[in-house]
């Protein structure tokens, strides 16, 4: 399988600080590739340098078989580019922004104008298609945005962090969107926060923090490194609650964690631990207010392969 | 959804055409297209062309014109209107550069940047559409002169070719708040620089006083502004007289503002992050 995207050694340096330090990345054909890390790992600049919006220091990169630094042009032609910051033209309506681009790309004003129509009723915007995007909700303006970005039919595309500030329903929708995207063999590399997203779309995931890359696995993979997944339960009695801690110590094998408001948590392997804790606790009669299996967080994750908690997240992207 | 991107159905982008000039023309004149439907939306960005001129044209004509022009404000207004072209034309291209500024911060400019264009084309592009910006300005200078009691001495011919040539130096002066639009870090910073800059051209020149009782390097710096040629070559053609030598000066400022100033706005673009 040939790969869409090969870095190799990338380095990026803003002033003093060192913004990427060496990350190297493949991304097979038709495959989607998620780039986890938190705020200021590296993401957004890897992306800027693959996309050819930002030259490397140092390393070497290919797009769609061409040289981001040698033949910009080329990569162009091949890629399309969703960032972290919906950037439709605010005064535009959302036909307007289609359009532009369609000429941009060398579109006829017709053949523009048809491929806005169709991404405008595909993205679910046609009722808001002659309306300034400034109107547009959080979530209307990604979909503008990502539909900027298809306008070319790119066989390579970038999302920036696809999904942050959107409601988790929106969430699902942009979901949907990128695994059709797929379906139509296109190759994609998205950013995010979020381990639960880079596992829903992601064939591969490649954690980076402070510019290199700490992992590289499947979402399988990578969940077998950091511990499955965490059960949290509430029993509504709480003088129930030393029961349940038992039981939860039982099902899982483990110490649970006690958390805020009588909550229990703790880590479980395969696929069974929900159900038999369903099962003990109903036989011991205790209800439940909560009951959920989640993915470790990026926090969690991010202990796990570094061994640091409380890391500064806040540093500029 | 597999139309969407399997073989186009319409027409699709053509390979190895990025070099031929007519591409970046299509491409820079639809950039054009998106600022003016921009300046239509936003009509209360055109108060430095429109309510700012007429404001100077009022407030000079009338504080300074009975002191300067030995009491005749008609005189005065004569004298000051081509001049006052000169300075509203500076202090309208203050706008372009601080929309370019706040385009990039807010991201518009990385599609741009990520599409198989000219780089120039975005630049380009707005500095075509503020063309009616400046149209605004000098019918509205012209048009408030008018009500005022200017009148052109000469013809319409002479008229227009004034405002052709107000409307070019403006074209090539803009240039600069595009470069400054590059290099500073925010909209804000961009206006406190152009007008640390055209505060000393449009005063330090022959539009509001004449020339004669300044100090001798104040006199020399009056004989090379740009600013100042504008006002004597505007002069020239409305009202007669003396025309060549200024309209000489303030074609080679143009080019040289163009041959300046444009490279270095591309490269602060490159640069950009």
């Amino acid at each position: 399988m040939t790969n869409a995207i090969e870095a190799e050694g990338l380095t990026k340096r803003f002033g003093s600080t060192l913004a990427l330090d060496g990350v190297s990345l493949t991304v097979p054909q038709g495959s989607v590739l998620g780039v986890l890390g938190p705020n200021g790992a590296g993401k957004t600049t890897a992306v800027r340098i693959l996309a050819t919006l930002l030259r490397a220091d140092g390393g070497t990169a290919r797009v769609g078989g061409f040289d981001v630094a040698r033949d910009p042009h080329k990569v162009r032609q091949t890629i399309g580019l969703t960032g972290q910051y919906a950037s439709v033209d605010e005064e535009l309506s959302g036909t307007q922004n289609l359009v532009l681009i369609g000429q941009l790309l060398d579109l006829t004003t017709r053949g523009a104008k048809a491929r806005a129509k169709e991404l405008l009723a595909w993205f679910d915007l046609q009722d808001a298609a002659d309306r300034p995007a400034k109107t547009y909700s959080g979530g209307m303006r990604r979909r503008l945005d990502l539909a900027a970005s298809l306008v070319g039919r790119p066989s390579v595309i970038f999302l920036d962090e696809p999904t942050t500030g959107l409601d988790p329903a929106k969430r699902e929708d942009m979901w949907d969107v990128v695994r059709n995207l797929v379906t139509d063999g296109s190759t994609v590399l998205l950013t995010t926060q979020y381990l639960d997203e880079a596992d829903a779309l992601a064939d591969r995931i490649t954690v980076i923090d402070h510019g290199q890359v700490i992992a590289h696995d499947t979402p399988d993979g990578l969940k077998r490194i950091v511990g499955g997944q965490t059960l949290t339960i509430r029993p509504s009695d709480p003088a129930l609650v030393e029961d349940a801690y038992q039981i939860i110590a039982r099902v899982s094998g483990t110490t649970p964690e006690r958390l805020g408001g009588a909550a229990i948590s703790a880590p479980v392997k395969g696929d069974r631990a929900m159900v038999e804790a369903v099962q003990a606790l109903s036989s011991a009669g205790i209800a439940v207010t909560e009951l959920s299996l989640h993915l470790p967080s990026l926090d969690e994750v991010f202990f796990t392969l570094t061994g640091t908690r409380n890391r500064d997240t806040e540093e500029a992207a | 959804m597999t139309a969407l991107l399997e073989e186009p159905t319409v027409d699709a982008p053509t390979e190895d055409r990025h070099t031929i000039p007519s591409r970046a023309v299509r491409h820079t004149l639809a950039l054009t297209k998106r600022n003016l439907i921009k300046l239509v939306r936003t009509p209360e960005q055109l108060v430095d062309v429109t309510l700012q001129p007429v404001i100077f044209l009022l407030l000079f004509t009338y504080v300074f014109g009975g002191a300067i022009a030995g009491g005749s404000q008609h005189h005065y207004l004569q004298f000051l209107l081509p001049g006052l072209l000169g300075q509203t034309i500076a202090m309208g291209s203050v706008a372009l550069g601080q929309n370019l500024n706040a385009d990039i911060e807010k991201g518009v400019f990385d599609r741009f940047r990520s599409l198989p264009i000219a780089r120039s084309a975005p630049l380009v592009g707005a500095v075509l559409a503020d063309f009616v910006r400046y149209l605004i300005l000098c019918v509205v200078m012209v048009a408030t002169g008018y009500a005022l009691g200017f009148r052109v001495s000469t013809g319409p011919a002479q008229a227009l070719a004034a405002i052709v040539l107000s409307i070019g130096f403006a074209l090539c002066f803009c240039w600069i708040s595009v470069w400054v639009g590059m290099i500073a870090r925010t909209s804000g910073a961009v206006q406190g620089i152009m007008f640390l800059l055209i505060l000393p051209l449009s005063f330090g020149s022959s539009t509001f006083a004449p020339t004669s009782t300044m100090p001798g390097w104040l006199q020399a710096f009056v004989k090379v502004n740009p600013i100042s040629h504008l006002a004597g070559a505007v002069r020239g053609l409305m009202l007669g007289g003396a025309l060549q030598s200024d309209l000489l000066w303030t074609l080679g400022w143009m080019a040289a503002l163009l041959v300046v100033f444009v490279p270095l706005a591309l490269r602060g673009y490159r640069r950009r992050a």
